[in-house]
């Protein structure tokens, strides 16, 4: 550390902090990018997926004969014929000892769970034959009955998996009582029951599709000594290592790479059944093969987010003071359980008492075993659901108590003069500031006069009413300390590894376990190690996604890269300058003691004597002057495991108007003051927050997987699974308060979730304090103009009209698909708007 | 298959294919132009939006022979003699793309969009944005950076929001 | 992603894409821009043996004065229909409504008589073409007929026409002086209309002189507002008159239910967006 301050006074403008453009995007904006499904090698064989149309069936025939009949085509596997190949595809997190886990295969043997599970692949010699063929797969399905509904699917009325005997997978409980962070929950309830506050309320997390821009693309080549894997997926490493696992392959004959990923957002957080075929497919025809997946394959099959049932009991006194939490979660994890599976609300478990000073809280989670695409990691992971669930109920204490929102808040938080403070659910957040982010939000939004057009508005019964939502979140983020997730029962750490090495022309090249996909790492990565070396930004060069280049990493998720991956380029960077140092003393003959390092330079203390990082780069090349026992090299290595999370926070506020005659939702105004601890790069960290805003407000206003009564995806292409575009969404006003990490060298906190988690129900409170004089306390997401209206005009007070299973056809043509056929496309798939 | 020949960033192609062929899975497949994506199947996303005959059209929703005698110009066409287009220099200015998917897209669509209208309104950008989807940047900075190629932009830098930075 | 093989031809004249239609007979099919139909047949919703693509008629493109009406030709892509002085000047209503098909690209390639022969009620343009009484102009294999407008739309994508003719262009009466408005309620942008309303009206002095309002995606078929016309006649252009009058525009119609509302919800904003699109009309 003392590097850095010793050199504060001489060395240029540091790097951090400096809105630099992005190294990333000469290639991105030109189109000399390299996605997965750009790669064609010689004698390249592709795959078309056979996918069940049915929920939930016994497959009793696969003729295969016709398709493999089928000009140019090489080889149609079925389940049967890789049964004993193929595995289960992993659940790495078990949250309990006696989690009921189905095994997941990569393709069904004898029954499909879920309406798009895949039961046989063609492989031919270009993907339109491979699409040809698999119209002539023929497969007779005995139809099973389908648990669909959540709720009654945790009543087992119907067996997702019948051999299981229980769609129950596993109880997840934590208790303050228990875990000695708190008092006991129920009996700060029953206090309350006798003349305090008890608030009731029941959420619905709706299902969403991640819907990352890139559909999934694989293509694995057998040719070589090696096997290689390229594939859109965030997690290079841990996928290496599942597949040498799972599959019973050397990991050192694995070579895996992540090319051009075009976003994730969790979705791509998986190991997949695709992945697992195209693999199985080229080792056993010998030739490199593909796949790249439909979007309407991509949203039927690639796995789905949230889907859970949210009750919350919440004590407080009287006057709003907060006595005590209680969760009660069903989640859905659909017909199997994902890599990380049950795992993602129990992120959530720590989160719901948030910044405020619970004394008691407890949270149990039921995770439920459906026939419908299986749920896993969708931007924030546990965190939206959490933060959205408290965040509302807080809105809901304060209507009870008759106060305003943010005044309910003021009385319940964490003051910044309490840090390091402890949380009921144990978890030590080591900064934050929320009155400093609250100030500066309310006053770049204009609260107070929002406030008074609301009672205008309201007086003088306009027909648009505006409504202020609140949302004052933290998150933990940065995952994860392996201690913690080991006691979790995570399957792995969540270190993270990073390289540093010195070339001889004292160009750097920076290996990180971190997988980006968008994130901009290129860039902050170089930032930080220019700033590190005191080398020139553009002669860092940023190597990742390859597990032969970067072999060693945990990947990129769970706002981790920065607070983790970043750690560890800081480490090995200071490893590189310890290293060096000993090399500069012996050339300057100088004692190491008598030697400062600034500005990419050794100098000897007083006087102008001195090395450059690039002369002693060169000098160990050449090895022809080191001292006695010291290796010709600086390179270093570095593998970093964080002590704690990190908790960024924020104030959100946003300001909707309501169309009473429509119900139509239109956002007028939205302010995001964050507090991420130290910034590399303000550009980059705007750019998160922006696009987690929107798909925080997507889950709050369009988006929602739907299925229909047979289990069959509605929302299963892009006209009915509601992405918004720019037309729909609105410019941002966005600032930043800084409480550094404490618990990292630059005191960074995490960016890359922190919108998407604050901004939910930032949105619905603000939609039901528009319209919460017409009686209404909820509606339930996405807040579409029917829910809202009815909540206004048709006493559904609770906003809980469902959403029809139901999608327009817009095309004569599109006659319900057959059902006995396969259909890689989609079996529901509606085509596009326009004629 | 159908023998046809299309101008592709300026260079002549002549190819025989099937009229199934999509003008995307052309450019992409056939002529190795992979700066140009599919991101969908329902022509909603317009990733693989590209120029024909200097209007943008959704590549996945025209077969190649239709683009027969025709022009058709794409994201690897724009930068004449290593020097970006100006919609290309403000998406990299103003952070425009993360992951760079809808990218191409983007900027052929925002392209078209300047040349109707040099001086876009923010709504009138909005809209002529309709047919595009971004999942990475929340549009923000495609609005600006749509604003700052046609020069409607303020003289404020555009790096980190309307109001970023400043410690508490 | 995929469409199955087909064959294509490209005809340079109607007579030889009716020829072609005549020999492919059930497992032709007419493409003219092709912004829905592609997507159908990459999804393999649809495959037909032979596609009879009209892009090369020049004849079908193009909007001409012909007296009375205005006529605007089957291939004209909604883009330049958008831009055309004789639709701004004669057919407003034409012109809002195609602003609003789909996005720019779309607009771009799909063409004004492909959307109506497609035939969707939640397309944009069939309602304005009802209410404004246009003429389908179909050639086939014995000459040339007219459709009303009030006879073309018979039900879900099904049209008039036989399955051997080709719809050629669409004579729309002038309507030149009248005010118009389309007004679209979607959820985000690249939505078809949960439901929309064409509104044209002709004030006098205050007064609405004549009213036509048509209703998309209200029911199997664009439908015309006739109860909502005739309540407007000879009120005064004001929100009281045009509110009374927008309650029975819901009345006969048979709106889907679907994931963007039910039926009932539907109905109601069919007289919200009534009275709308009328005030706007009426510049009210």
């Amino acid at each position: 550390m003392t590097v850095t301050e010793d050199r504060a006074e001489t060395a240029p403008k540091a790097e951090v902090g400096q809105a630099r453009r992005r190294k990333e995007d000469q290639r991105l904006i030109t189109g000399r990018t390299k996605w997965t499904d750009n790669i064609q090698l010689p004698g390249m064989l592709h795959l078309a997926m056979v996918r069940s149309p049915f929920a939930h069936a016994r497959i009793t025939n696969i003729d295969v004969e016709a398709a493999k009949a089928s000009p140019n085509v090489v080889s149609v596997l079925t389940g049967a014929d890789v049964a004993d190949e193929q595995g289960g595809l992993p659940n790495a997190w078990p949250i309990t000892p006696d989690q009921v886990t189905p095994n997941h295969p990569s393709i069904a043997v004898d029954r499909v769970t879920f309406a798009g599970e895949i039961v046989a692949v063609v492989v031919a010699r270009s993907a339109a034959a491979a699409r040809d063929a698999v119209e002539l797969v023929d497969v007779d399905y005995e139809e099973l009955p389908a648990a669909l509904d959540l709720k009654e699917a945790a009543e087992d009325k119907v067996l997702a998996h019948p051999d299981l005997g229980t769609n129950k997978s596993a109880l997840w409980v934590f208790d303050s009582e228990t875990a000695g962070s708190g008092s006991g929950v129920d009996a700060a309830i029953e206090a309350a029951r006798d003349g305090g506050i008890v608030i009731e309320r029941e959420y619905r997390q709706q299902r969403l599709i991640p819907a990352f821009m890139e559909p999934r693309s694989c293509v694995v080549d057998p040719t070589g000594d090696q096997i290689v894997v390229w594939t859109a997926t965030q997690i290079p490493h841990i996928l290496r290592f599942l597949m040498a696992a799972v599959l019973g392959y050397p990991e050192s004959k694995i070579r895996v790479i992540a090319p051009d990923v075009g976003g994730g957002f969790g979705g791509k957080l998986q190991t997949t059944p695709e992945e697992w075929i195209t693999f199985m497919a080229a080792r056993r025809l010998g030739k490199p093969c593909k796949y790249t997946e439909s979007r309407s394959e991509s949203l039927i099959a690639a796995h789905h987010g949230r889907d859970q049932w949210q009750k919350l009991t919440l004590s407080a006194e009287k006057d709003g003071t907060v006595t005590g939490l209680k969760v009660e979660l069903l989640a859905d994890l659909g017909s199997y359980v994902a890599l990380m599976g049950g795992g993602v609300p129990v992120l959530g478990a720590f989160m719901y008492n948030s910044i405020y000073k619970f004394p008691a809280y407890q949270f149990n989670c039921q995770t439920v075993l459906t026939n419908k695409t299986w749920t896993d990691a969708y931007r924030g992971a546990g965190r939206p659901e959490a933060t959205f669930a408290i965040e509302r109920i807080m809105d809901e204490l304060a209507a009870e108590v008759g106060v305003d929102p943010m005044a309910i808040r003021e009385q319940n938080w964490i003051t910044h003069e309490e840090f390091p403070f402890t949380s009921v659910a144990g978890l030590e957040y080591d900064s934050g500031n929320y009155e400093a982010a609250t100030e500066k939000a309310k006053k770049m939004f204009g609260y107070d006069a929002l406030r008074a057009e609301q009672e205008q508005r309201r007086a003088s019964e306009d027909p648009v009413q505006l409504g202020i939502g609140i949302s004052t979140f933290t998150e933990m983020c940065g995952l994860a300390p392996s201690r913690i997730l080991g006691a979790l029962d995570y399957g792995a750490g969540g270190w993270e590894h990073a390289s540093v090495r010195m070339l001889p022309t004292g160009k750097v090249e920076v290996l990180t376990g971190s997988s980006a996909h968008g994130q901009g790492h290129e860039t902050a990565w170089s930032q930080i190690v220019a700033d590190r070396l005191g080398v020139p930004f553009e002669d860092v060069e940023v190597l990742h996604g390859d597990t032969q280049i970067a072999h060693k990493g945990m990947d990129t998720y769970g706002s981790r890269s920065l607070v983790v991956g970043g750690e560890a380029v800081i480490k090995a960077a200071d490893k590189v300058i310890e290293k060096a140092k000993v090399i500069a003393a012996h050339l300057l003959e100088a004692s190491v003691d008598d030697l400062e390092f600034s500005g990419g330079r050794f100098g000897v203390k007083g006087t102008d004597q001195g090395l450059a990082m690039a002369e002693i780069a060169l000098a160990t090349f050449a090895a022809h002057n080191l001292p006695d026992g010291v290796e010709a090299s600086l390179d270093s290595d570095a593998t970093f495991d964080p002590v704690s999370f990190s908790y960024p926070h924020g104030t959100h506020l946003c300001a909707v108007e309501i169309d009473t005659e429509t119900g139509a939702v239109a956002m007028r105004k939205y302010v995001a003051v964050d507090d991420i601890g130290t910034i590399v790069n303000p550009l980059i960290v705007e750019g998160q927050v922006h696009g987690g805003l929107v798909q925080g407000i997507a889950q709050a206003l369009w988006e929602e997987a739907v299925h229909d009564d047979a289990g069959t995806l509605v929302s299963a292409s892009f006209v009915d699974y509601l992405v918004p575009t720019a037309a729909d969404t609105i410019s941002f006003d966005t600032a930043h308060t800084t409480s550094p990490s404490t618990t990292n060298t630059l005191g960074t906190k995490g960016v890359g979730e922190a919108g998407c988690i604050a901004s939910t129900p930032a949105v619905v409170n603000a939609v039901v304090d528009a319209i919460r004089h017409f009686g209404v306390n909820d509606v339930q997401m996405p807040c579409t103009p029917a829910r809202v209206y009815k909540a206004i005009h048709q006493q559904d007070q609770g906003g809980e009209t469902p959403t029809p299973g139901g999608a327009a056809p817009h095309f004569d043509e599109a006659d319900v698909a057959d059902r006995s056929a396969g259909a890689t496309d989609g079996a529901a798939a509606q085509a596009g708007d326009h004629q | 298959m159908t023998k046809i020949e299309v101008t592709v960033d300026g260079d002549v192609y002549t190819d025989d294919v099937e009229p199934r062929m999509l003008l995307v899975h052309y450019l992409r497949e056939k002529i190795g132009k992979v700066g140009t994506v599919v991101g969908c199947d329902t022509s909603n996303c317009g990733a693989c939006t590209v120029h024909l005959d200097g209007t943008s059209v959704k590549s996945c929703n025209v077969l190649a022979v239709q683009a027969d005698g025709h022009e058709v110009t794409t994201v690897e066409g724009l930068a004449v003699g290593g020097e970006l287009h100006p919609v290309q220099k403000a998406f990299h200015e103003c952070h425009a793309l993360q992951c760079g998917y809808c990218t191409p897209g983007m900027i052929m669509q925002s392209i078209d969009l300047l040349n109707d209208n040099p001086s876009p309104s923010e709504d009138e950008i909005r809209n002529g944005l309709e047919g595009n989807l971004c999942r990475c940047t929340g549009y923000h900075n495609i609005v600006k950076a749509v604003q700052q190629a046609a020069g409607a932009s303020s003289s404020e830098p555009i790096a980190a929001g309307s109001s970023a930075g400043g410690a508490a | 992603m995929i469409a199955a093989q087909f064959d294509y031809v490209a005809p340079a004249t109607v007579e030889e894409a009716l020829a072609a239609l005549a020999e492919g007979g059930d497992e032709a099919k007419i493409m003219a821009g092709g912004q829905s139909l592609l997507p159908v047949m990459r999804m393999r919703l649809n495959a037909p043996e032979l596609v009879i693509d009209l892009g090369k008629i020049e004849a079908l493109r193009g909007v001409r004065d012909d007296g009375d009406a205005i006529v605007i030709g089957a291939m004209t892509p909604h883009s330049q229909v958008a831009t055309d002085p004789l639709v701004a000047e004669h057919a407003l209503l034409v012109r809002r409504a195609v602003v609003e098909v789909a996005d720019p690209q779309v607009r771009h390639r799909g063409t004004f008589g492909g959307a109506l022969a497609h035939a969707d009620p939640a397309g944009d343009l069939g309602a304005p073409a009802l209410a404004l009484n246009a003429q389908f102009v179909v050639a086939g294999a014995h000459g040339t007929r007219a459709v009303e407008a009030a006879d073309f739309f018979v039900d879900l994508f099904t049209t008039a026409m036989e399955d051997t003719e080709i719809l050629t262009e669409v004579r729309i009466p002038k309507h030149t002086g009248w005010g118009a408005h389309y007004e679209k309620f979607v959820r985000v942008a690249h939505q078809w209309p949960i439901v929309a309303v064409a509104a044209a009206v002709r004030v006098d002095g205050g007064t609405i002189a004549e009213a036509r309002v048509g209703l998309t995606n209200m029911g199997s078929t664009p439908l015309r507002a006739r109860a909502v016309e005739e309540a407007l006649v000879g009120k005064p252009a004001t929100d009281e008159a045009v509110r009374a009058a927008a309650t029975s525009a819901a009345d006969g119609t048979n709106p889907p239910s679907d994931l963007n509302g039910d039926a009932d919800y539907r109905r109601h904003l069919a007289t919200v967006l009534t009275r709308r699109a009328v005030l706007a009309a009426a510049g009210a």
